[in-house]
């Protein structure tokens, strides 16, 4: 499960730069419900998701994972708690590395690392099995930079990567707005089939209101730093794009000149 | 080039081997400029000699020696990562400061070990002729070392060290403490270093608290020779291409000088090293057809 309880960011504070990111989100997931999250630039997507991650030190409130406060712990000390698939596809792994390099050092995030070679004949198996899932022909290139890959293919071996070593929560942060639409759309599946099939926890943060609907089972509308809208079950079934929209003008006030957020 | 100026040659050049790997760790590995090698070179000689001089055995006093330059490592890691001073200058800080503690360490600019135990004593006067037992017994040392470092780097410790310097942010979303890495890699490669130095001094029998000058560029150039003539293609290979990249910047330097057609005098190391690594540097790029 995961909580956070009036979560207050504030951006430079006591500067004339201060911003306000999130004003008193509380938020409660479930164990095994997958959420997607929308709203405009600025809205807070990012900063919840950091909050979650341990990027962003909440200035005021708590953040629970699973039954652990982490409110005040670093990235790196809570990594064994959350995985993340980051929305450059260069972000999430390490180009200088090769692939299956890249998977080692996943497989033991949060845990300790010791002298053990990072690839016995073990696990480079094992490694190689997961990659082969894809179908993407990757696992004859286990050895190859991941610099070589393409975006997609580096977004699909991230995904890998997020679940080699256990999670209370995965985060996807439009973890396919860097992607041609087929690829894409090839992502999405794999993130669905990956969430059912390993009953996961997981927050995605999209600018596409149709994968929002689409994918998932609870939808939440960030506006100025405050959920605006949060829908599941029966009634987001019958939420159309359009009724989106329409919210989203209602709380802007103002007609839609984002283009990008019909788009999808 | 007689046969006692180019095995002479391979012997300096295995021992700035050390500071190849060293180099390759703080600036490949860690992404790390790093210039502390100017002050941990000469820290490891002049611990190594004192000691040696007051009677410890050899062995322990190069021990001594490679703990002080992790020592000093860790202090350029601590003016990085605790106070934020951007690396290269904070390197750059620790390397001036090591010039003074070299000193202290010492007494005076120049120790002599002439008469003194070193670990290679007892290997002379097993029959093979001296200009030959110096670079065997470095050259053994530099093979553990490059055993050692490869083990190292390719376990799972070693990998999130990697990690740290490709992609930081990656590195800590995997849970990998990117700061003590940063302290970990840093005190490895100046250990590394202050080894070469404490061999230095006892293949060449002193310690100069000069000696420091430019180690980071005779590294630099070891370690960009065997990445142009190896490539890249892996990590035992890369530091393989350090020993070799070390040993032929070596044999180049002391052809340059003993050809007299060049007219090149032993004032003129320093140009030839520029000029050295300079071509080093530009030869990968002429070969992708200029584009670079």
């Amino acid at each position: 499960m995961i909580k956070l309880d009036t979560i207050q960011v504030i951006f430079g504070k006591g500067t004339p730069l201060q911003k306000q990111a999130l004003n008193g989100v509380s938020l409660t997931i479930e164990q095994g419900t997958f959420v997607t999250v929308i709203g405009s630039n600025g809205a807070g997507k990012s900063t919840v998701l950091g909050v979650l991650a341990g990027d962003v030190i909440p200035t005021a409130g708590t953040v629970t994972i699973g039954r652990t406060d982490v409110t005040r712990k670093g990235t790196a000390a809570r990594a064994g708690l959350v995985a993340r698939v980051f929305q450059d596809p260069l972000a999430g792994s390490c180009g200088a590395l090769s692939i299956e390099e890249n998977l080692a050092l996943a497989a033991r995030r949060g845990e300790s690392r010791g002298l053990t070679p990072a690839l016995g004949p073990k696990r480079r198996e094992h490694f190689r099995q997961r990659i082969a899932e894809l179908n993407l022909g990757l696992e004859n290139r286990m050895k190859d930079r991941m610099d070589l890959l393409s975006g997609g293919q580096r977004q699909a071996v991230s995904l890998v990567m997020a679940t080699l070593a256990g999670s209370e929560v995965l985060l996807l942060d439009e973890h396919t707005a860097a992607l041609d639409p087929g690829m894409a759309e090839f992502i999405m599946n794999l993130t669905q089939k990956i969430v059912s099939e390993r009953k996961l926890t997981a927050l995605m943060v999209t600018h596409s209101m149709r994968q929002a609907l689409d994918f998932g089972h609870r939808t939440i509308m960030l506006h100025a730093g405050e959920v605006v809208l949060d829908v599941s079950g029966d009634s987001r079934k019958t939420l159309q794009v359009e009724d989106l929209i329409a919210m989203f003008r209602k709380i802007r006030g103002q007609t839609l000149d984002d283009d990008a957020l019909l788009i999808g | 080039m007689s046969q006692i100026a180019f095995w002479g040659a391979v012997e300096l050049g295995l021992v700035y081997a050390f500071v190849a790997i060293g180099v390759f760790l703080a600036f490949r590995v860690l992404d790390f400029p790093d210039l502390t090698v100017d002050g941990s070179f000469p820290l490891g000689a002049a611990v190594a000699a004192v000691l040696i001089i007051a009677g410890i055995n050899p062995w322990l006093a190069s021990g001594v020696a490679m703990i002080a330059g992790a020592a000093a490592g860790i202090v350029t890691a601590i003016l990085n990562v605790r106070f934020r001073i951007l690396n290269l200058l904070a390197s750059i800080l620790t390397m001036i400061a090591l010039f003074s503690v070299n000193l202290r360490v010492m007494g005076k600019p120049n120790v002599a070990l002439i008469n003194a135990d070193t670990m290679l004593s007892p290997f002379y006067g097993l029959g093979l002729r001296d200009f030959y037992v110096r670079p065997l017994f470095v050259g053994l040392l530099v093979l553990v070392a490059v055993l050692a470092v490869w083990r190292f780097l390719e376990s799972d410790a070693g990998l999130a060290m990697r990690a740290t310097g490709a992609n930081a942010r990656m590195a800590r979303a995997q849970g990998v403490e990117t700061s003590r890495q940063i302290y970990l890699g840093m005190a490895l490669s100046n250990a590394l270093v202050a080894l070469g130095g404490a061999l230095f001094a006892q293949t060449n029998g002193f310690a100069d608290v000069t000696s420091g000058v430019g180690t980071i560029v005779v590294g630099l150039a070891a370690v960009i020779i065997g990445e142009t003539l190896l490539g890249s293609r892996g990590i035992l290979i890369a530091l393989l291409g350090c020993v070799l990249g070390s040993i032929l910047y070596r044999i180049a330097i002391q052809l340059a000088l003993s050809t007299d057609i060049l007219g090149l005098q032993a004032s003129d190391l320093n140009f030839v090293t520029a000029a050295l690594v300079t071509v080093a540097l530009v030869l990968p790029r002429l070969r992708r057809g200029g584009a670079a």
